[in-house]
């Protein structure tokens, strides 16, 4: 590993395909970059990624060097040099869960409140279930409430016509 | 006052099984005593166990008494030889470790326990322990059988809900009935 990590932020995304992750990662590994955090997942059957890379050339270098294995896959490839740090994470002190029958707005209208309430989110999951005619939606976001809990549950009390069943509950990290 | 070194992961002492305690002397009580130090200055450490200073032996502390937001305890515990003897009930919250700094992941535990375990003169006892508490027995108990949060984590997609649910419109719905073990 270079002394310096110089991250770039690697963007792949194509239908899904068996062998997505072992094929890039290979590909990443034997140009000499060095993987940091990443997500990387199923949505709406394409696959996702995105991942941490650090690599030596720039982003250009990093782009041509992926793009046979993406071409050959389907993936579209994108690449981003970010200021980026490992060992930073941020604790969340809350989770809120949100579902309901799929409903236009619903994210927005719930961010939009928990925002104005104070909630810095620092992950945020959603997906819809259900069947096509009664579709089910599920949203689960953890954040940290800058300004505590009681601004947060106040502004899921004020979403009570949305017809969705909110929860709101700390995150207490217990460190043994 | 004898604050030790942590332990960190990769070592070969976190993955140990440690020995029961025999001999109940002064080098036990101050390996307890050294424990409370260590644990005093790590960031917001509810519990420690024996192996993160690198001492094979089945001793740890939890003491859930000075929480930022309280939590039901039993005050500072120092648990020597302990022992899960009932436990009901699952719940998934997150963990952190002294000995893994900066990485934090949810893990399934029981969310009630019953523990007998020894005092650091020998002298046996009985605990039962509910949420905040039961997991911190429960993550230094597996320190003892070498066994980390690494171990045990879900991810959140397989996290379980919460009984506590807000209904629409923010009314508070009467707890879900649990599952026992
Ligand atoms: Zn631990």
């Amino acid at each position: 590993m270079s002394d310096k990590p110089d991250w770039k932020m690697l963007t792949l995304v194509g239908e899904d395909r068996p062998g997505i992750v072992s094929r890039v990662t290979n590909k990443l590994f034997e140009v000499g970059a060095n993987l940091g955090e990443a997500s990387m997942m199923r949505l709406g059957a394409n696959f996702t990624i995105m991942m941490m890379v650090d690599y030596a050339g720039d982003g250009e270098q990093l782009q041509r060097l992926v793009a046979p294995v993406a071409d050959d896959l389907g993936l579209r490839v994108h690449v981003d040099a970010v200021a980026a740090h490992l060992h930073r994470h941020v604790e969340p002190d809350c989770m809120i869960t949100v579902y309901g029958a799929d409903q236009a707005g619903i994210v927005a209208r719930v961010t939009g409140a928990l925002a104005e309430a104070g909630l810095n989110i620092l992950e945020l999951e959603s997906d819809v279930g259900g069947t096509e005619k009664r579709p089910l939606y599920v949203m689960s976001i953890q954040g940290v409430a800058s300004e505590g809990m009681e601004p947060l549950q106040a502004a899921l009390d004020g979403l009570a016509e949305l017809d969705v069943d909110v929860s709101l509950r700390p995150v207490e990290t217990l460190r043994g | 006052m004898a604050v030790r070194d942590i332990v960190l992961y990769p070592d070969e002492r976190l993955k140990a099984e440690c020995a029961p305690v025999e001999v109940f002397d002064e080098a036990l009580a101050e390996l307890a005593r050294d424990l409370e130090d260590t644990r005093q200055v790590g960031p917001g450490a509810v519990g420690i166990a024996a192996p993160q200073i690198g001492v094979l032996q089945r001793v740890c502390i939890v003491d859930c008494s000075t929480t930022r937001k309280p939590t039901p305890n039993n005050g500072h515990l120092v648990l020597v030889n302990p022992e899960v003897l009932e436990w009901e009930g699952l719940v998934s919250g997150r963990e952190g470790c002294l000995s893994i700094p900066d990485y934090t992941g949810n893990v399934v535990r029981a969310e009630k326990v019953r523990v007998r375990s020894q005092t650091v003169v020998g002298e046996t006892f009985e605990i039962e322990s509910e949420g905040f508490e039961a997991r911190a027995i429960q993550h230094e108990i597996d320190h003892l059988d070498g066994i980390l949060f690494l171990d045990r984590l879900v991810s959140r997609r397989t996290d379980l809900f919460r009984r506590k649910v807000y209904q629409k419109g923010g009314k508070k719905r009467p707890a879900e009935s649990k599952k026992t073990g």
